[in-house]
């Protein structure tokens, strides 16, 4: 596979290790090899989270400015801040979801409007799939799926060249049992929203 | 099972660095293994905790670097591999007993694991623990990824016995926390009972048997450089005559930059894993085969200047460069585009940059600053000690663990930090050299790590200054690990003591103690106000566990609050404690009752009583 290096920005909280701990066996049942990095410590009290997935050849484990070719975004504004991961060729799949940071809950700073985000978003980048995750993932059963809804939009668009049925797989392997179901129908509901986003 | 004590060679599984190194370990048949956690190294000592509680392994959360590794030294002198593992600033602690057990050595493998932290992550400088290596003059092996941190671990045993002196492991925080696919290796059979031989004339470092040791220890580092000579660790890749150097992660930027730039022809690469002592001969070799040469290295110039020492031994005159205003500099980490950029430059190779995007058109975001967690108890006492200390000027020093954001507005309570300890001792300096009221924090395994020392300081010499101690049952900021003052039957470990810090504290000699609830607001308050009216040491532990830990084992049930009409829209409890939990919509209040767990705190600072439980 040629190398393919995927950005994951979340909030503390938001499951972002999951998910790539998912790709990342994804891979192992697709045969390619990933390299992933995550930044821990202070992050865990409220604050970003991002992991770099490197999948294919190279041997690096991080991703440089401008060297994402993908951007999955758990958290509007956390794309948008993102997006110097970017170049012209990424792309951007991104939860419509906000949850603003306490310096907008508390009237210090600004969050910017949601359209503006997507906007932005849309006219930078190669394309963009925008889903409200978190709506999707209430409608499967459990809010605590926005992770695996964006898995299951990130497949959708054949950024990365996995099939439906090994990152499936991959979720059984790594889900708890009590959770398998939901986050099942979490994966099929963000692989059909992002279809009818790219509609 | 534990996943890492499966005895499956051949197997292939994604494992965090961490995970790896605590694998490897296993597999080299360690028997011993000592830590205080420190981020980016404490996923290592947690997988051994829990594995110590299925197998015959040894582990121990010591109170602090320096303990931990003396109760290893005595281990691996007794005949047992021994592991001690911590983070950068841990080894400063640690520095004491290890210059001197570089010269007592082991009877059997010792290897101490320095993570180190480029670009401080989670740490309060990123200092280059080469040096200490160099310094002790020990054996240092640096990985360059996650596989072969766990291979590393198996070599560098066998290279402690061998050489019968502990040898460093130093990795940095992109190998503790990567992921990769790591193979599993057989497990070697542990020694887990051992027999110390008595050997005064090596063990006992009075002057007459260190001027000894001394000599001896040149004459280790001597065969030491044979080994790092014909090591596996330090290879050269690639034929052409301009040369690289590199260690670490930066060695992997560097590979997949020549891949990146079309040049694999004209580069020879040297990595170096096997990094003190240096190999001369080696790197004198290398040095003949090139016409210029460019050493990558996070941090500081160390083998840079190892490099540059050597070619003038030679009489070598090629241009060597390594930090400098345009190449490499000495702060923070590399990246994979910045080192295949400086290569460029280096080496005059045509590169252009990849297009960013042209952000200069984003609206303001705002920033997502770490926040103490909603219903952390820090909060109600950083909020109890400003209001205490209402219209008092006072200095707040403050210490190592999530209570050092207790710094940010509107908390405040946040003046000088610098090391694990450092409140305690800097309030005996600061009461001494002002007029100030200082009032100073530090948590509980902060306190047993080296805030007792400080203590006994200010008893004996009568300082002035109030000592708060967050007693919150638990190592939180590194991820729940427990310390002398935890319960560990409620964690459901048995066999273990417990030290009660009011007794501790009352036996040290201070006169003034008291003991708070900090959600009991007005109560805390007043106690306070009397511990700060106090001259000399008064003591105040404020006791409620890391909310985030009881959630966690079930002993807290969240009960969210709400703001009622009753709201008159001043927000001073906003204003007051910035929980996460706040927000506002249209103008009001709002309390997220996701996150709220009902600690209370606000309710009792509303004036207006307009927080209540929420009515379900
Ligand atoms: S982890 Fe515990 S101690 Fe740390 S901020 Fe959260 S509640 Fe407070
Ligand atoms: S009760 Fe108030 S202070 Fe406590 S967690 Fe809820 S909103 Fe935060």
């Amino acid at each position: 596979m040629e190398t393919t290096r995927l950005v994951i920005v979340a909030v503390g909280g938001q499951g972002n290790l999951l998910a790539s701990k998912v790709l990342g066996e994804a891979a192992l049942i697709e045969g390619v090899e990933v390299r992933m990095s995550e930044i821990h410590g202070m992050a865990q009290r409220g604050g970003v989270v991002e992991s770099a997935i490197v999948f294919g050849n190279a041997t690096s484990s991080i991703i440089s400015d401008g060297e994402a070719d993908i951007l999955v975004g758990f958290e509007p504004a956390e794309t948008l801040r993102a997006i110097k991961r970017c170049s012209a060729k990424t792309h951007v799949i991104t939860n419509t979801a906000t949850l603003p940071p306490f310096t907008v809950g508390i009237g210090k700073g600004a969050y910017p409007e949601v359209d503006t985000i997507t906007r932005l978003l849309k006219e930078k980048t190669a394309g963009l799939v925008a889903i409200d995750a978190m709506a999707i993932a209430r409608e499967a059963g459990s809010p605590m799926s926005v992770n695996i809804v964006l898995l299951g939009a990130l497949i959708q668009t054949g950024a990365l060249g996995f099939s439906k049925e090994s990152v499936i797989e991959a979720i059984k392997r790594r889900t708890k049992p009590a959770f398998l179901d939901k986050n099942l129908k979490a994966f099929d509901l963000g692989f059909e929203a992002a279809l009818n986003s790219a509609a | 099972m534990h996943k890492l004590l499966k005895d499956s060679p051949g197997e292939k599984i994604m494992l965090l660095g961490n995970e790896a190194i605590a694998r490897g370990a296993v597999e080299a048949g360690v028997a011993f293994a000592t830590t205080y956690p420190g981020t980016p190294s404490s996923e290592i000592s947690l997988n051994l905790f829990q594995m110590s509680q299925e197998s015959d392994l040894y582990f121990e959360y010591s109170t602090n670097e320096k303990v931990a590794l003396e109760v290893a030294a005595a281990a691996a002198n007794s005949g047992l591999r021994t592991f001690c593992m911590m983070k950068h600033v841990g080894l400063n602690v640690a520095a004491d007993p290890l210059m001197t057990l570089a010269y007592v050595g082991v009877t059997a493998g010792m290897v101490i694991l320095t993570a180190d932290d480029p670009a401080m992550f989670s740490s309060q400088n990123e200092q280059d623990n080469r040096y200490y290596a160099k310094f002790g003059g020990l054996p240092m092996l640096e990985p360059s990824s996650v596989a072969e941190a766990k291979d590393m671990i198996e070599q560098a045993f066998d290279l402690s016995e061998e050489l019968k002196q502990p040898v460093l492991l130093r990795t940095t925080t992109r190998i503790n926390h990567s992921n990769a696919f790591v193979t599993f290796g057989a497990i070697k059979a542990q020694k887990t009972k051992g027999r110390f031989e008595r050997d005064p004339m090596r063990c006992v470092t009075v002057p007459a048997v260190s001027r000894g040791l001394h000599v001896k220890l040149l004459e280790k580092l001597e065969k030491t450089r044979d080994l790092s000579e014909a090591s596996c660790f330090n290879f050269v890749q690639g034929k052409g005559d301009l040369g690289i150097i590199a260690n670490g992660v930066s060695f992997h930027y560097a590979q997949d930059a020549v891949t990146d730039l079309g040049i694999e022809d004209k580069i020879r690469i040297l990595r170096m894993g096997f990094s003190n002592p240096m190999p001369e001969n080696k790197i004198k070799a290398f040095l003949k085969a090139c016409t210029r040469v460019l050493v990558i290295e996070e941090g500081e110039p160390f083998m840079e200047e190892a490099v540059k020492a050597f070619a003038q031994e030679e009489g070598i005159t090629i241009p060597i460069q390594g930090k400098s205003s345009t190449l490499f500099s000495r702060l923070s980490e590399y990246d994979p585009a910045m080192v295949r950029e400086k290569i460029a430059l280096c080496f005059g190779v045509e590169y252009t940059r990849p297009e960013t995007i042209d952000v200069s058109d984003l609206p303001e975001i705002a920033n997502r600053p770490p926040n103490l967690c909603s219903g952390c108890s820090h909060r109600a006492t950083f909020y109890a000690v400003q209001k205490a200390a209402d219209g008092m000027d006072i200095i707040c020093p403050n210490d190592i663990g999530c209570y050092t954001l207790g710094f940010m507005p509107p908390l405040s309570t946040g003046d000088f930090v610098i090391c694990m300890g450092s409140s305690v001792s800097t309030s005996c300096g600061f009461s001494k050299a002002t007029d100030q009221k200082v009032v100073s924090f530090i948590g509980d395994s902060t306190f047993f790590h080296s805030g007792i020392t400080g203590l006994v300081n200010a008893v004996f010499n009568n300082h002035n200054f109030t000592l708060v101690i967050l007693e919150n049952g638990i190592t939180a900021m590194t991820g729940h690990q427990p310390h002398p003052g935890v319960d560990m039957e409620q964690m459901g470990h048995s066999g273990y003591g417990r030290v009660n810090i009011e007794n501790l504290v009352k036996v040290l000699g201070v006169e003034h103690v008291s003991v708070i609830k900090p959600f009991k607001v007005k109560k805390s308050i007043d106690t306070i106000k009397e511990a700060l009216a106090f001259k000399g040491v008064s003591v105040i532990i404020s006791q409620e566990p890391c909310i985030l830990f009881a959630k966690s084992l079930k002993l807290k049930k969240p009960r969210p609050f709400e703001v009622t009409d009753k709201c008159t829209d001043h927000k001073e409890c906003i204003n007051g404690i910035v929980c996460p939990s706040f927000y506002i919509d249209e103008g009001r209040v709002k309390i997220d009752a996701d996150t709220c767990v009902g600690c209370a705190l606000c309710a009792q600072i509303c004036p207006e009583n307009a927080i209540r439980p929420l009515k379900k």
